[in-house]
């Protein structure tokens, strides 16, 4: 071993992590997202931690237990808990509830819609309240494992055991119900509406064609698929779970059916969490061994943010214009980057 | 891999037939001046009467893992309420898992062996079940149910024993052991019982698998005992100091052992394969194993046709290296069983 040196001679990959400015939160954090002027970092438990530009941290108290799930729409950050409350975080640091569940039970999921619309779980039933503040609400077949709003109408998509219900709670037609055996835990759709993707429980994920139901399988993964994002333009959709960041690309009409994804950036590692930037085909990936690479998707060109040799990371996010890249870690150290 | 268990949360799982006692247990252990705090996961939420802050409504929602095999079950509300919990991580010391009367454990069991994120966090300390001395006999003649909560336990609470004859106790008993041998079993008034003997016990552990000796073979007089022939002719069908024997018709437990080392190119595909085509029947199974050329241990417990399994220590000075197996299940194939363990066995 008396030639291996990780010092120096290993650094032939590109590095900004001097430019990183840390944070220290030291609680562990589950996602990131740019509110207002500040990073707002979602503990796992209690409070919001608001990170100023010139890095102060101030910590917003918006449960009274565990944060179970958060969806942010550019304006607010909406969480549910185990306190069985669902609550807002405006830009300007204000919390609002919005719901308390009547029997306290666990919000599990939550997501947001362009116009205003909110909604989230509890148990197998799924609420919407929607811009003109009038509840529904729609009981799965089993528990609620995802949520996603359609980018176009309000159409919502609620994945369960056994497939995935799609509701337009303003139409009186009984929701769609689109099979596949198995438990459904995370649901997207494409940014043209063509496709929509879940994670499921099993380390694969599962797809349907919109136009017509067809089914796409895209297995593989040694582990479960936590985190998905959308590649600017919706191209391809870039997925955790694997020791490379897993690129499926969606810009045919078949989507990725008979096709290979790619395989971006493969370390020694599992990637935990992927992060497109909003308008470059770039994305970030966080590892379980606290690497953070950034990734060029033509050519898996690697930026390095981040050394490895600490906790897994749980949020990575970029600001809407794609300026600036921030991320946590499992034990609280976290990040923000200027670009 | 050997993992740090001890960072992990221990689980409690505890069953038993409607009205045998759970909820009694349940809130014994939790009334105890005993200074933990416990996250318990019900079912029937806020119906029962429960002081504890960290209570948790579930569904026991059942789903098939998409591998083929109907018996790889796993409780999908468990996963997602254990996810939840572990942001609570330092809230609590360790959880108890209450299933409905009507449960069958292997799916909750099960949950701690496929899911990913559920073993990294937790691992499951036992699975308790409190029996009705009165009533068990009968619910094991109609109650599947029943009968697959005791031969899926590690510990027996027999509960409700002032309410039987003793010799109604050793029928129920009996009873018991001709379905699980291997469970400690307490009898009990009200769940009159050591938290010790129901906590902490580390039965799917796999370092502390050491006794997969019949329990009543050590109510007696210790752990001597006297009928240890040489080779590997051990059948069934000793008689223990007057207890009755029972051979349930459909649930039974089987050992095996061998002095001689087994060859683990030939075992270890021979266990693989039984319990891919087994599974079903074998509700659990665990070994301690003497593989030939080999100066560990090896040990292995599985649930259906989960296996998992290590090197566990080197065998000590003077211990006699040899291999234990107990396989508990429903009209289990036995002299196939053993037809197979036998051809793993070295002929040096």
């Amino acid at each position: 071993m008396k030639e291996f040196n990780p010092g120096e001679n290993s650094a032939s990959i590109a590095s900004v992590t001097d430019q990183v400015r840390p944070v220290k939160i030291g609680v562990p954090i589950t996602s990131v997202h740019f509110l207002g002027d500040n990073a707002a970092f979602v503990g796992t438990e209690e409070s919001v931690f608001l990170v100023s530009g010139e890095g102060k941290v101030s910590p917003v108290a918006v449960h009274s237990g565990g944060i179970l799930c958060a969806a942010f729409d550019g304006a607010r950050i909406v969480m549910g808990s185990d306190d069985g409350k669902l609550v807002a975080l405006g830009a300007k640091g204000e919390v609002t509830l919005l719901a308390t569940d009547p029997k306290r039970r666990w919000i599990d999921n939550v997501a947001l819609h362009p116009d205003g619309a909110v909604a989230w779980s509890a148990g197998k039933t799924a609420f919407i309240r929607s811009g003109k503040a009038v509840e529904k609400s729609l009981d799965a077949p089993s528990t609620v494992g995802g949520l996603a709003f359609a980018p176009k109408g309000l159409r919502l998509a609620v994945a369960h055991y056994n497939g995935v219900t799609l509701w337009f709670p303003n139409m009186a037609a009984k929701p769609e119900v689109l099979e596949w055996a198995g438990s459904h835990l995370g649901v997207s759709f494409s940014p043209d509406n063509k496709f929509l993707v879940t994670a499921m429980h099993e380390p694969a994920l599962h797809g349907w064609r919109l136009a017509d139901n067809r089914h796409m399988r895209m297995t593989g993964y040694p582990g479960r698929v936590r985190s998905m994002s959308w590649s600017a333009g919706g191209k391809s959709l870039a997925t955790s779970g694997a020791d490379a960041v897993i690129m499926w690309p969606f810009a045919s009409k078949d989507g990725p059916m008979g096709k290979e994804p790619a395989m971006l950036a493969p370390l020694q590692a599992r990637v935990s969490m992927v992060a497109c930037h909003p308008k470059q085909d770039i994305l970030a990936a966080g590892y379980s061994d606290g690497t953070i690479l950034m990734v060029r998707l033509n050519d898996g060109a690697e930026i390095l943010v981040r050394r490895n040799g600490t906790a897994p990371v749980t949020a990575l996010a970029w600001n809407a214009g794609g300026t600036m890249l921030a991320f946590a870690a499992e034990d609280g150290d976290a990040g923000l980057l200027d670009l | 891999m050997p993992e740090l268990t001890s960072q992990k949360i221990p689980v409690t799982v505890l069953t038993g037939y409607l009205g045998a006692g759970k909820t009694t247990l349940l809130n014994r252990i939790l009334s105890e001046n005993h200074g933990k705090k416990y996250a318990v996961i019900v079912n029937e939420f806020g119906e029962i009467g429960i002081d504890n802050d960290l209570i948790i409504g579930a569904d026991e929602e059942v789903f098939e893992m998409n591998n083929g095999c109907v018996c790889c079950t796993v409780r999908g509300d468990l996963v997602r309420i254990l996810d939840g919990l572990m942001k609570r991580k330092g809230k609590f010391d360790a959880i108890i898992v209450e299933t409905t009367g009507l449960a069958d454990p292997a799916p909750v069991a099960q949950t701690f062996f496929v899911d990913e994120d559920v073993h990294k966090n937790a691992r499951l300390d036992a699975v308790v079940t409190v029996a009705d001395a009165k009533w068990l006999s009968d619910r094991l003649k109609d109650a599947p149910e029943a009968k697959n909560q005791i031969a899926f336990a590690d510990v027996i609470v027999l509960n409700k024993t002032d309410l039987v004859t003793k010799a109604e106790l050793a029928e129920v008993e009996a009873r018991i052991r001709g379905i699980n041998p291997y469970a400690k079993l307490h009898r009990t008034e009200r769940c009159q019982v050591a938290l010790s003997d129901v906590l902490e016990r580390g039965a799917f552990d796999l370092d502390r698998i050491l006794e997969i000796e019949p329990e009543f073979l050590d109510a007696g007089d210790g752990h001597d005992h006297d009928h240890h022939h040489d080779g590997h002719d051990h059948h069934h069908g000793h008689g223990h100091g007057g207890l009755k024997h029972y051979h349930d018709e459909d649930m039974q437990s089987l050992s095996l052992r061998s002095d001689k080392p087994l060859d683990p190119t030939k075992f270890m595909p021979w266990l693989q394969n039984l319990v891919a085509s087994e599974g079903q029947k074998i509700l659990r199974s665990k070994g301690i194993l003497a593989f030939s050329d080999d100066d560990d241990r090896y040990v292995f417990q599985g649930v259906h046709m989960m296996l998992e399994g290590d090197h566990q220590r080197a065998w000590k000075d003077g211990e006699p290296r040899e291999s234990r197996l107990v396989f508990i299940g429903r009209e289990l194939p036995e002299q196939t069983i053993r037809d197979g363990f036998e051809r793993c066995i070295t002929t040096r």
